[in-house]
């Protein structure tokens, strides 16, 4: 990478074309992506490695709003039929910190609901790997008047977020829509303030990681979470079974904090 | 927060209706019979604001039954004024400075009599952003209203600022003078009621006209259009809805979509607002995630309504997460 290409990219990155290596360009300058973004070329070495394999692929699915009314809870829900699939990568072009979550679906279905803080207009991608080694990328455009990342949540602001830190609600349901009889859907909300340190004087504290545990103790899911995740995060999972006995859910926040919760 | 940009599809309806509209209106109707989208004339920021006498010195200034977008001035709600005998009551000074300019103009040309009042029948802010051209009246609205205009304005103004653009120059909130509580409000010949309800917001102020039974609902009534929630409880909302004083209203006055001679924007305010509470609470109850609510079936009625689809957008990011939170329980600690 360039200079120049620092500069922009340390500056929001709105006018990223000059970013644009011109071998690139000749051929195909935003190498098949749907989107057009000026951002996937780097957001692809960033996150998915050198020389990944990507196919842009419409069986991943991105499901969110048109625009973000809300842009500190813009929902998301990503979810794939592709066999196989080890990890689910959430990344957002413009956001200031584009990597929102990591999935590792094992025993569950590659699908999570979350909401996230959205700074400005931007593509949302989910990137799913297959066994094969190949990135199957599917995506959504969400507008945005802008400022999700940038502003304190609502219990940073009122101070309360230290009486409830860690807690949990949660409710395993069957019969989602588009769900098989079988099957079944976690959905938990866990409070924390998911500060992203960049809103003046508040340093970033977030959770960083949540697994689901099945009544024998076996992890059934496992997720990474990034500062843009939105405060007190909401998250459903998928089963294609319901789940052996009571769930619990564990996890950790970057300042050491542990989560750890009986589902009733 | 309130509105949030959106200039995708919604914009370009707005903008073709807005052509539609300016060919089809009479070029001068100083006191139009039926309610009419202002014609606006973005060239000269001119709101095309006109008086409607709905009684003897009662007027309503109406704006387009849409969302705020640069095409219609981000002109979407119902002002009004009402001549006294000691001077003229101002009932909401719309979205921006140059609006209230417009409407103060427009008052003078209509009366002789000077504005001795404004009223503020909620905190939103296309209610009181026009405040600077009555900087020099006592302006009123109750405590709750005053404190919320207060935490809000900043956040409004950027907002408006970026949805509106240049109708919004020199705009900055001035905020009310004095608090004013439900109750028998005299000025000159006038009497009026207030009645103060919750519900839209924490804080919903109704003015009824004694004499004519005109009645400004505010917030309250959203006349063939989805209710605007941001600040919104709807089950208040719903016995706000059930408690108005219907009976004594000869004209329905809402802050947003046509004026009404009966009970038809209150009951498609109450239909909407009791569809969207039982069909939240049992999604909620159901573990339905925000993006299926807003893929779900809404009757055709609604779907033909104003500011569909966006608002419905908007309802579903203010209210859902307050169905989901009721319905997901606590978990034990192992």
């Amino acid at each position: 990478m360039d200079r120049r290409c620092l500069l922009i990219r340390a500056g929001a990155a709105l006018a990223a074309p000059l970013c644009m290596r011109p071998a690139q360009a000749a051929a195909d300058e935003f190498d098949g992506d749907p989107f057009k973004s000026y951002q996937w070329a780097d957001l692809r070495k960033e996150f998915l490695g050198p020389k990944p394999q990507v196919v842009f692929d419409a069986r991943v699915r991105v499901q969110g709003p048109a625009f973000a009314e809300d842009p500190m809870n813009v929902p998301i829900t990503i979810a794939t039929d592709l066999p196989g699939v080890q990890r689910m990568v959430v990344l957002v072009d413009r956001n200031p910190i584009r990597k929102v979550l990591e999935l590792q679906p094992m025993a569950a279905l590659p699908s999570v609901s979350f909401r996230f803080k959205l700074e400005q207009a931007s593509p949302v991608r989910a990137l799913a790997l297959t066994a094969d080694g190949v990135w199957h990328a599917g995506g959504t455009w969400v507008d945005s008047a802008g400022g999700g990342c940038t502003v304190a949540g609502g219990t940073r602001t009122d101070g309360s977020w230290s009486q409830t830190l860690g807690q949990v609600s949660a409710r395993l349901y069957s019969a989602v829509p588009g769900a098989t009889e079988a099957g079944a859907r976690l959905r938990l909300r866990v409070m924390h303030p998911m500060d992203t340190g960049l809103v003046n004087g508040i340093p970033a504290f977030h959770l960083t990681r949540l697994s689901v545990r099945d009544a024998a103790d076996r992890e059934l899911l496992r997720l990474q979470t990034f500062e843009p995740v939105s405060e007190n995060p909401v998250l459903s999972f998928e089963f294609a079974k319901p789940p052996l006995g009571a769930l619990r859910i564990v996890g950790v926040d970057n300042n050491g904090n542990r989560i750890d919760s009986q589902v009733q | 927060m309130m509105q949030h940009a959106r200039f995708g599809l919604a914009w370009v309806r707005a903008r073709a209706g807005w052509l539609v509209l300016a060919l089809l209106a009479p070029s001068t109707a100083p006191m139009p019979a039926r309610a009419e989208a202002p014609v606006v004339k973005l060239a000269t920021l001119d709101y095309g604001l006109q008086a409607r006498a709905l009684a003897e010195g009662v007027y309503v200034v109406e704006g387009a039954n849409d969302d705020f977008t640069p095409a219609n001035g981000c002109n979407i709600i119902n002002t009004g004024f009402i001549t006294t005998g000691a001077g003229v009551l101002v009932i909401n000074t719309g979205p921006s400075k140059r609006y209230g300019e417009q409407l103060r103009a427009l008052i003078a040309r209509t009366t002789a009599e000077p504005v001795v009042q404004v009223l503020h029948l909620n905190l939103h802010p296309d209610y009181f952003l026009g405040n600077q051209a009555f900087a020099d009246v006592p302006r009123s609205a109750t405590a709750l209203t005053r404190a919320g205009m207060q935490r809000e304005a900043k956040a409004y103004e950027d907002n408006l600022y970026r949805l509106c653009g240049d109708w919004m120059k020199g705009t900055e909130s001035l905020l009310p003078t004095e608090s004013i509580g439900p109750g028998p409000l005299r000025i000159g010949q006038r009497e009026f009621e207030l009645r103060e309800y919750q519900g839209h917001t924490d804080s919903d102020l109704v003015l009824i006209d004694r004499s004519s039974g005109v009645a400004f609902v505010g917030g309250l009534v959203f006349a063939s259009r989805i209710p605007t929630t941001p600040h919104a409880e709807p089950k208040a909302w719903l016995r706000a809805l059930d408690a108005l004083p219907m009976a004594r209203m000869t004209q329905v006055v809402p802050s947003h979509g046509p004026v009404q001679a009966g009970v038809q924007g209150q009951q498609q305010t109450k239909a909407y607002m009791a569809w969207l509470d039982e069909h939240f609470t049992r999604w909620a109850q159901s573990g339905w995630e925000m993006n299926e609510v807003l893929r779900a079936p809404v009757p055709d009625t609604f779907r033909q309504w104003a500011g569909w689809p966006a608002e419905y957008t908007r309802n579903v990011a203010h209210l859902y997460p307050r169905y989901e939170r009721a319905a997901l329980p606590a978990t034990k600690q192992p």
